[in-house]
């Protein structure tokens, strides 16, 4: 017991050092992209305070909560929406028996406790009382239905091929061959996670809710200061929560040479949020009508064949079916 | 309760019918300046658009009547301040015409180099401002946007070297123009347009070939080629919907008969349409100032002796009308001169003004999205829509 409130309350802090530091990675890989520098003035070399001068900022911010919002529902929120972002790292193994709790069920758990966001995303676009964050909402809603079903079913595959929804098990299945090695079944499930994550992130091309040219800042638009600083926090660590999935899910976790396990483990989860990173800041935004035809006929189906074509495989593997 | 009372008047205003009335701007990150919009919707497609314009209203057709014709074409720049020679260019040649003076043919190829460079700079502002309302600030438009600032700067630089200016010039004076080229200025500028000709071709394979960019921009905001003739739109949305005019040809000024160019028209209508019309014109301006470049005729830059106060010019009693295709299309000033040092009368007519009447045409039926993708593709600048 107590080892565990220990563990969780230094999971935390760390967390929270790690997405404030994932912010500066971003920020620093866009800049390069688009021949600027990036964060330089505060601390040398290259800036690395301004994460921390960025937090500080943000609490001393006042803190305006509009005349005509529904109170409690605006005011909780943010805290509803962070909860979850932070919940999804309990069942993530950083490295054999590193981890807060190594579930059986841990990617449902996962997957479960992270499509919880939308609630507090609700409550802010709903809370605010403003036309921009409603239709945000609504249509935060409406993405997220239509993408949790392909991330699940992408997440489903790597499931099938190890036989076992423990995440430390999938790790460890892949001990011989990623899952992102294996010949097409592999790839098509990487690139399938991919494009669910970038959706189920909000991501550029799929930012619809945050869409500051029409919508100014979508659900967010009426928050400041820390409540603002919570989202964005929130945001972020939902991100690399998933970053962190598909490195367990596809690229073997803590698996690799030389480095230590947790090393590699956080290597892998970044590789995957530039990866998305790099889409976001070289795609232009598609439109709310496109983004749902391409889930629901694109996306959904390839991905339903593709669990299919796994779970033969794997049942011809296995000799099942002869 | 006061509550209460404010919550009902504000449920009113809805309109009912399941309709949400949502109003854009005149602060809004897609606005393109200070213009609103109210947006009547259903979901989220459209069902109307009013706009409100205004924001930015200067008098500058007063503004005219009490300045010289020595000190205005410098207040001109001012109207539309993304391409500030272009309305300078429009003004003097309004007061030429009056006054039947003559230009040198070194400035008058002179006006066609800036004017050239001006669309060229006039045109990475559009892209980059386009694929922003596109992509957002924080996506890819951003990343387009801030390699066409990069593109532009370049531009600006040159007209700096030249006037002493980066945004609004003063270059044009009445019977030809203010500066000459500096020493080593010709072969800096061909440089430059090499650079923008090659980084034009990376533009091109950037978007062309990303999938959401195409999404976004084809079809969407069909404008028909009898609608445009009707609301009178002009320069790059009239080609786009595959009517060819362009004043450069159809009614040269400045010598543009000199030079060897061709106006791109596409028939689509569309966004996209209108994105490769202004693709072609960045490569044909490209190609008219390496003309102008190659065959600079020596000569006065201006048929008047130097400016020594500022009544100097007097233009006789008369009237006249001159246009010119500016980057966003027909630009036009009309003069009533009474003899005196300044003009009696002025007016203005603003490409982007004309062109902004095209919105409720063709926005209704679209999704919200699709609003700032059009709002981008008619690339209005609102100190010319205001004046």
């Amino acid at each position: 017991m107590m080892r565990d409130v220990v563990v969780a309350f230094v999971l935390l802090n760390v967390l929270v050092l790690v997405v404030t530091y994932v912010t500066y990675v971003e920020r620093k890989f866009a800049a390069r992209m688009q021949s600027r520098i990036g964060p330089y003035r505060v601390g040398r070399p290259h800036g690395w305070l301004q994460p921390i001068a960025d937090a500080i900022k943000l609490l001393i911010k006042e803190d305006i909560i509009p005349a005509m919002a529904d109170r409690p529902v605006y005011n909780l929120a943010p805290i509803v929406f962070l909860i979850p972002s932070f919940l999804i790292f309990a069942t993530v193994p950083f490295a054999p028996g590193l981890g807060l709790a190594d579930l059986n069920i841990g990617i449902l758990f996962f997957l479960a406790v992270s499509s919880l966001e939308i609630v507090g995303l609700f409550m802010g676009g709903w809370g605010s009382n403003n036309k921009y964050a409603l239709l945000s909402s609504m249509r935060a809603v409406n993405q997220i239905i239509s993408y949790e079903i392909p991330f699940v079913l992408a997440a489903l595959i790597p499931v099938l091929l190890a036989g076992s929804l423990r995440l430390s098990a999938i790790v460890q299945a892949q001990s011989g061959l990623w899952f992102v090695a294996y010949p097409v079944i592999g790839q098509l499930a990487f690139a399938a996670f991919i494009v669910a994550t970038i959706a189920s992130e909000n991501r550029v091309p799929f930012d619809i809710l945050e869409a500051e040219s029409e919508l100014v800042a979508g659900f967010r638009v009426e928050y400041s200061g820390m409540k603002f600083a919570l989202i964005q926090l929130a945001e972020y660590t939902h991100m690399f929560g998933v970053s962190c999935l598909g490195a367990l899910l596809f690229l073997g976790g803590w698996l690799g040479p030389g480095l230590p396990g947790p090393v590699w483990f956080l290597l892998k989860a970044l590789f995957i949020f530039l990866l998305v990173t790099w889409v976001r800041w070289s795609f232009v935004r598609i439109r709310v009508d496109q983004i749902l035809r391409f889930s629901w006929k694109v996306l959904l189906p390839a991905t339903l064949i593709l669990v299919m074509a796994t779970g033969l495989w794997v049942a011809l593997r296995s000799g099942h079916v002869s | 309760m006061a509550d209460t009372e404010a919550r009902k008047v504000i449920e009113l205003g809805y309109g009912g019918n399941e309709r949400l009335v949502m109003n854009m701007g005149p602060q809004h990150p897609s606005a393109h300046g200070v213009f609103r919009m109210i947006l009547t919707l259903e979901g989220e497609t459209i069902a109307a658009i009013d706009s409100v314009i205004g924001y930015l209203h200067r008098c500058h057709e007063k503004l005219g009547e009490t300045l010289t014709y020595a000190q205005y074409p410098s207040i001109a720049s001012k109207t539309d301040y993304v391409a500030a020679m272009t309305s300078e260019l429009t003004y003097v040649l309004a007061a030429e015409k009056i006054g039947k003076i003559e230009v040198p043919k070194r400035a008058q190829h002179l006006r066609v180099l800036v004017a050239e460079l001006q669309r060229i700079a006039s045109h990475c502002l559009w892209l980059g401002t386009w694929c922003l309302d596109l992509g957002g600030a924080l996506g890819g438009g951003a990343t387009v946007f801030l390699y066409c600032f990069r593109e532009r700067e370049m531009i600006l630089d040159l007209f700096e070297a030249l006037t002493g200016a980066r945004l609004l010039y003063g270059f044009h004076q009445v019977g030809g123009t203010r500066y000459d080229l500096p020493e080593g200025w010709a072969k800096r500028c061909r440089d430059t347009v090499g650079q923008i000709d090659q980084r034009i071709d990376e533009y091109e394979s950037m978007l062309e070939t990303n999938t959401a960019f195409l999404w976004r921009a084809q079809g969407v905001g069909v404008i028909s080629k009898e609608l445009a003739q009707e609301v009178g739109i002009a320069g790059p949305l009239l080609r786009g919907s595959g009517v060819d005019f362009d004043i450069r040809r159809n009614d040269p000024y400045s010598s543009y008969q000199d030079f060897d160019f061709e106006i791109p028209v596409e028939t689509a209508g569309d966004c996209y349409a209108r994105y490769r019309v202004r693709m072609q014109e960045f490569r044909e301006s490209i190609k008219i100032v390496r003309q102008v470049l190659d065959g600079l005729p020596e000569g006065p830059i201006s048929s008047r002796p130097g400016l020594k106060s500022v009544g100097q010019v007097r233009i006789p009693k008369g009237e006249a009308y001159a246009r010119v295709e500016g980057p966003r299309g027909e630009v036009g000033c009309y003069l009533i001169a009474d003899g005196g040092p300044k003009p009696y009368r002025m007016k203005w007519r603003g490409a982007s003004f004309s062109n902004l009447s095209i919105l409720p045409h063709i926005v209704p039926g679209h999704k919200v999205a699709d609003v700032v993708a059009i709002m981008g593709s008619v690339d209005p600048v609102f100190g010319e829509v205001d004046r």
